[in-house]
């Protein structure tokens, strides 16, 4: 309907009718131009208003503590003492963990799927990893209280398998799907005719697939990856499930520990006054903190394209 | 299509529009102990009153105190008594059962005694050995509550587990201890942990955790009755009346009658008649 009305004005724009043809026409690229700003700006606004937020509800315990006492601190004892260095620690630890074990193993499906499987195993693989995306956070949570955290318990022989390495397994396994989907997508991406001059020169298969196809495919890898980062950084559910939450410092990944994400979800429902606002403090710092890693990955990405 | 949008549209907002009617909405929130009993009690109750509504919703005994304060709830839900700092003259407190708070450890753990002293120091974390206690040589896996729970709070008051820190007070037990974010959790880890020990509601303990005697006295209903059992606390509803409709007040009325405390006596928690 919509093309049929812009064919009308479109097809007898010549002679006389143009100047208020063509206006009326501005008038409905003018419309559709404001309409896509609209919808755009949605998304940036959604950020300010949060970041907005969140940093005014923070100021007053940064007031108390100071930017130090939060983000050095190393002991959360509310309502004296607000140090979440253990946090921000575990955070780290474990999306550095999940990153270590899962992008590896998302990588290599990907080039199974795009490049080495036969079709009719292709298709079995990936609608199985498509569902792994829609598993709720909770039942992996659960799987991982009921499985990883009493292997851990046996194979480490640690009094207690609630610990950051149960918490780096469960995550690895959580950002499969995004890494693997969209690195497919940009291994599909690359064209053709590359893959096909490389073999007329002779080289292997996989010499083609490791020096040809993932270097060409890299950027969208890498997009995988940060979303995957994202994906980890921000996990709370499955995370306050198997990771014990202890707020002391984790002295190695045997031992439980908290994450940033796990401290505002405990806490949040009960917190008020200074305690509250320290929890807005934390989630400052988670902000900063994937606003730092995406940045990081995005200029790499950039700088090696050069 | 824009017949189809409109039918849908119409389709839509009658759905809404049917919900709506359902008449009187008492909303409850607070403790996740009491949570377990006020379900049943919300049930029990909606069946001989077909138009009343009853919304349960377990956030922690601050928050209960919070939403019963401030009016987001008309009911509020605490699994302990309330603080000098949260108490005010118009907000009205009912105790509707009592609840004693068990000490669990798995199934395999030989321990089946501990003094409140051996606990207190369990969770202060100066006994870090099941050995200390005459256990085997095994490592104490501590676990506690989120701080907004009311079992914690009843706990740490029971077991006097505070201390000052900068002049405030603060929770005394041990920053390496397991935090669960629920009664299930806590039970889940000790079930599934044989050097573990955790602390619950004594209505959720069933047979995949064993409950220890505190000071020589077993954890039962009849124990926490007669005053044997000293590791117990109130469950309390609160409520303001400015906040709170007649159909609110008649609904808790029913629970302190005998009606209601036979809903709470059968999910094994401790009548107040």
């Amino acid at each position: 309907m919509q093309s049929a009305s812009i064919d009308t004005t479109a097809v007898p724009a010549t002679g006389t009718i143009l100047p208020q043809s063509g206006r009326r026409r501005d008038w409905k690229e003018q419309f559709f131009k404001i309409l896509f700003l609209l919808a755009a700006i949605i998304g940036v606004l959604s950020l300010a208003v949060i970041a907005y937020f969140i940093f005014q509800e923070s100021l007053p315990a940064f007031a108390e503590a100071g930017v130090s006492g939060i983000v050095t601190g190393t002991e959360w004892l509310p309502p004296a003492l607000y140090g979440i260095l253990p946090m921000i620690v575990a955070s780290l630890a474990s999306t550095i963990g999940a990153v270590a074990i899962g992008v590896p193993v998302a990588l290599l499906t990907a080039i199974f799927i795009a490049e080495v499987a036969p079709k009719w195993l292709a298709n079995i693989i990936r609608p199985a990893v498509e569902l792994l995306a829609g598993i709720p956070s909770v039942v992996y949570g659960f799987f991982g209280l009921i499985i990883i955290v009493p292997m851990i318990q046996e194979w480490f022989n640690v009094p207690a398998g609630n610990t950051v390495l149960a918490g780096m397994l469960v995550l690895a396994v959580m950002i499969l799907p995004t890494v693997i989907a969209v690195s497919e997508t940009s291994l599909r991406a690359v064209p053709k005719t590359y893959k096909e001059g490389s073999l007329a020169l002779g080289a292997s298969p996989m010499f083609t697939i490791f020096k040809l196809l993932v270097p060409a495919a890299r950027s969208g890898i890498l997009t995988g990856v940060i979303l995957g980062i994202a994906r980890a950084l921000g996990e709370t559910m499955a995370i306050i499930m198997v990771m014990g939450n202890a707020p002391a410092m984790p002295g190695s990944i045997l031992e439980p520990a908290r994450t940033l994400t796990a401290n505002i979800a405990l806490e949040m429902s009960y917190a008020s006054g200074v305690h509250a606002s320290a929890l807005y403090a934390t989630g400052i710092v988670l902000l900063v903190f994937i606003m730092m890693l995406n940045g990081t990955l995005l200029y790499l990405n950039r700088e090696k394209a050069k | 299509m824009k017949t189809k949008m409109f039918a849908l549209l119409a389709l839509t907002s009658a759905m809404t529009a049917g919900t709506a009617v359902a008449s009187e909405t008492i909303s409850v929130s607070g403790s996740t102990s009491v949570t377990e009993v006020m379900e049943v009690l919300a049930e029990t109750y909606q069946q001989s009153n077909k138009n009343t509504f009853i919304e349960v919703q377990g956030t922690g005994s601050s928050a209960g105190v919070k939403a019963a304060k401030n009016g987001t709830s008309m009911l509020g839900m605490a699994s302990r008594s309330l603080k000098d700092s949260e108490k005010e003259p118009e907000l009205k407190e009912t105790t509707i059962a009592r609840d004693g708070i068990a000490v669990v450890v798995n199934g395999k753990n030989p321990v089946a005694d501990l003094t409140k002293d051996q606990i207190a120091a369990i969770y202060r974390g100066e006994i870090t050995n099941w050995s200390q206690v005459g256990g085997e040589s095994k490592p104490v896996v501590v676990v506690t509550r989120d701080t907004a729970s009311g079992t914690r709070g009843a706990f740490e008051d029971i077991m006097k587990l505070k201390r000052k820190v900068n002049g405030i007070s603060v929770s005394a037990i041990s920053q390496r201890a397991q935090v669960g974010n629920g009664n299930g959790v806590v039970k889940t880890i000790v079930a599934n942990n044989p050097f573990a020990i955790g602390y619950i509601s004594l209505g959720s303990v069933d047979n995949s955790v064993k409950a220890l005697k505190v000071d020589g006295k077993a954890a039962s209903v009849a124990a926490v009755q007669s005053g044997d059992y000293q590791v117990a606390r109130p469950f309390l509803v609160l409520h303001k009346d400015a906040n709170t409709s007649d159909a609110a007040r008649k609904f808790l009325d029913w629970v302190v009658s005998a009606e209601g405390q036979k809903v709470v006596a059968d999910k094994g928690y401790i009548s107040v008649l």
